[in-house]
């Protein structure tokens, strides 16, 4: 399969590679996946209380250089917008910028999850109503 | 980056790209090559015009291949019928007997981690009437004897058991499945492709009844195989599924490919000739390839028997990494993967779920196939190549981490998707 630059670059040096603490209620984790289908995200953001602008993102993925690229992608997009805004991003928006062939949609689909579950996850802690539920697929 | 930059810093005896998938297919031996030349132009006769020099040369030709095939294998020359390659080899074996001892019986009997040609076969046969075992193997990859004794009963005319597998590289207890097939008078074929040539196969001490082989997995081209037909102790029979002009022994009709044929002779002859010593040498870097894997990294398994495999596979999982991303780093080596992101139906290799194995497992396998052509400085290349985008992908990967904090894995809920 031939891997479009953006996916390569993103491949090779991945953006925010790492972890914060999830124990902190500014930090939201959002962990999507599973090993048996061989893609596993973990995306984390730090939200500012006050102006719930996203001042941190870190992600770690387990799969193919596709979701590699989808997730570092997702960390570099969330990255100063709001929680209300990085709910804006979609899965069609990823394929668009990494020119995704179609068997590598779910990857960007899973990211679009990763970036739902981190804001759930930290909206839950901070008791903020959920306005978005993340669909099941 | 300019290719001359790349060169400058590979070790000596190192060219990019480095083919390393040898099950998938093989460079075709320049000798292999020189023998075939002549009968694409000059001697481009017909094998069966039997009334001009042309048609005899190349009859001649093809007799000869015929003698080299059977030297292999310690069969006679008229029992090799020329074919179209593995698939077909498997199909006619398997349908060509189905179809000529369903009077006998109804009952074919194999394994889960046959390959497609042989799999499919069955299951297009049970469709029609068949009754197919697909016997289980171990962790290790192989079958249980004892499960083959329990499986054969008074309707089965058919055993087909691989030789040797084309993912995991382990090799089947063929002469006990050829001892208890003939004990019990039943056929026994087995897919010998990825064996012949590899190691010493001999259809007589080990009661092989049919073999497919092909050339391309031995350094020879592609689209050529052979099918081993038994014809004494006992005489088997195949029901032609080609019909046509009644081509060897009316058991495979079409022109024969004679270039073909003759590449596939003497790719047998020089396996023949070379084997002891490109076994030991492709095992020992075969070995050192796993030692320098083994050392540098953590949570890597060797799938499938270590001891009863071929010489140049290994197939091994480097686990928390994804066997496509692994490939990604590694563009300029080819090996392949049983990752599910590399194939089509996005389900990790069957045969490494055979052994038991989990899918997370199965996704973080890569097989190496090592050949005739391979040097011991282009599996250093790998070996340091693989370390260093394990341990990259593994900076990456959230399971290692956990992992490594103690977090049992499988005691997490995963949102499956």
């Amino acid at each position: 399969m031939a891997y479009s630059d953006k996916v390569i670059d993103h491949y090779n040096n991945p953006r925010n590679v790492g972890a914060l603490d999830k124990s902190s209620e500014t930090v939201g984790t959002g962990l999507v996946g599973a090993p048996e289908c061989g893609d596993v995200m973990r995306l984390q953001i730090r939200v500012n209380p006050e102006t719930q602008v996203i001042e941190e993102a870190k992600f770690k993925t387990f799969g193919c250089g596709s979701a590699i690229a989808s997730s570092s992608l997702a960390t570099e997009w969330v990255k100063g917008k709001t929680v209300s805004e990085a709910l804006e991003i979609k899965n069609t928006d990823i394929v668009r910028e990494l020119a995704l062939p179609p068997v590598k949609i779910h990857c960007s689909v899973l990211a679009e999850d990763a970036i739902r579950a981190a804001i759930g996850d930290w909206k839950k802690k901070n008791g903020v109503e959920e306005t978005a539920t993340v669909a099941a697929h | 980056m300019s290719t001359v930059e790349i060169t400058q810093n590979l070790p000596l005896g190192v060219t990019l790209p480095i083919y390393m998938d040898n099950h998938a297919t093989s460079p075709m031996d320049p000798r292999v090559l020189e023998a075939m030349l002549p009968y694409f132009t000059t001697k481009f006769g017909n094998a069966a015009s039997r009334n001009h020099s042309f048609g005899w040369d190349a009859e001649q030709a093809v007799e000869t291949a015929r003698e080299q095939i059977a030297s292999l294998i310690g069969a006679t020359p008229k029992e090799i019928i020329f074919t179209s390659g593995a698939t077909e080899s498997n199909n006619l074996a398997i349908k060509g007997i189905a179809e000529m001892y369903r009077e006998r019986g109804n009952h074919i009997i194999t394994q889960v981690t046959e390959h497609k040609a042989v799999l499919d076969t069955c299951k297009r046969l049970e469709k029609y009437g068949y009754r197919v075992t697909y016997l289980p193997v171990k962790a290790d990859g192989l079958i249980d004897i004892e499960d083959l004794k329990r499986a054969i009963d008074d309707k089965t005319i058919l055993v087909s058991i691989m030789a040797a597998n084309n993912e995991i590289g382990v090799i089947q207890p063929i002469a006990e499945i050829g001892k208890l097939c003939h004990e019990k008078g039943v056929i026994f074929h087995t897919d010998g492709v990825q064996a012949v040539g590899k190691i010493p196969i001999d259809v007589q001490a080990m009661n092989i009844d049919v073999m497919s082989i092909t050339a391309h997995k031995l350094y020879g081209p592609k689209g050529v195989g052979a099918l081993y037909v038994r014809r004494r102790n006992p005489r088997v029979q195949i029901a032609a599924q080609i019909d046509g002009g009644g081509h060897e022994r009316g058991m495979r009709s079409g022109t024969l490919n004679v270039p073909g044929i003759v590449g596939l002779g003497q790719a047998c002859a020089i396996a023949q000739a070379e084997m002891p010593a490109e076994a030991a040498r492709l095992q020992s870097m075969r070995d050192s390839l796993r030692a320098k894997l083994e050392a540098a990294l953590d949570y890597v398994e060797v799938n499938g028997s270590w001891e009863h495999r071929l010489p140049g596979n290994l197939n091994m999982s480097f686990v928390y990494v994804e066997g496509e991303s692994l490939l990604m780093g590694i563009n300029d080596v080819a090996v392949s993967s049983g990752s599910a992101c590399t194939s089509a139906t996005l389900e990790p290799s069957y045969v490494l779920k055979a052994l038991g194995l989990g899918d997370d497992v199965a996704h973080s396998s890569i097989r190496f196939g090592l050949g005739r052509f391979n040097t011991q400085a282009e599996c250093d290349y790998v070996a340091d190549k693989i370390i260093g985008i394990v341990k990259h992908l593994r900076e990456l990967s959230p399971l290692y981490e956990m992992v490594k904090e103690g977090i049992d894995l499988s005691k997490i809920e995963w949102a499956a998707h």
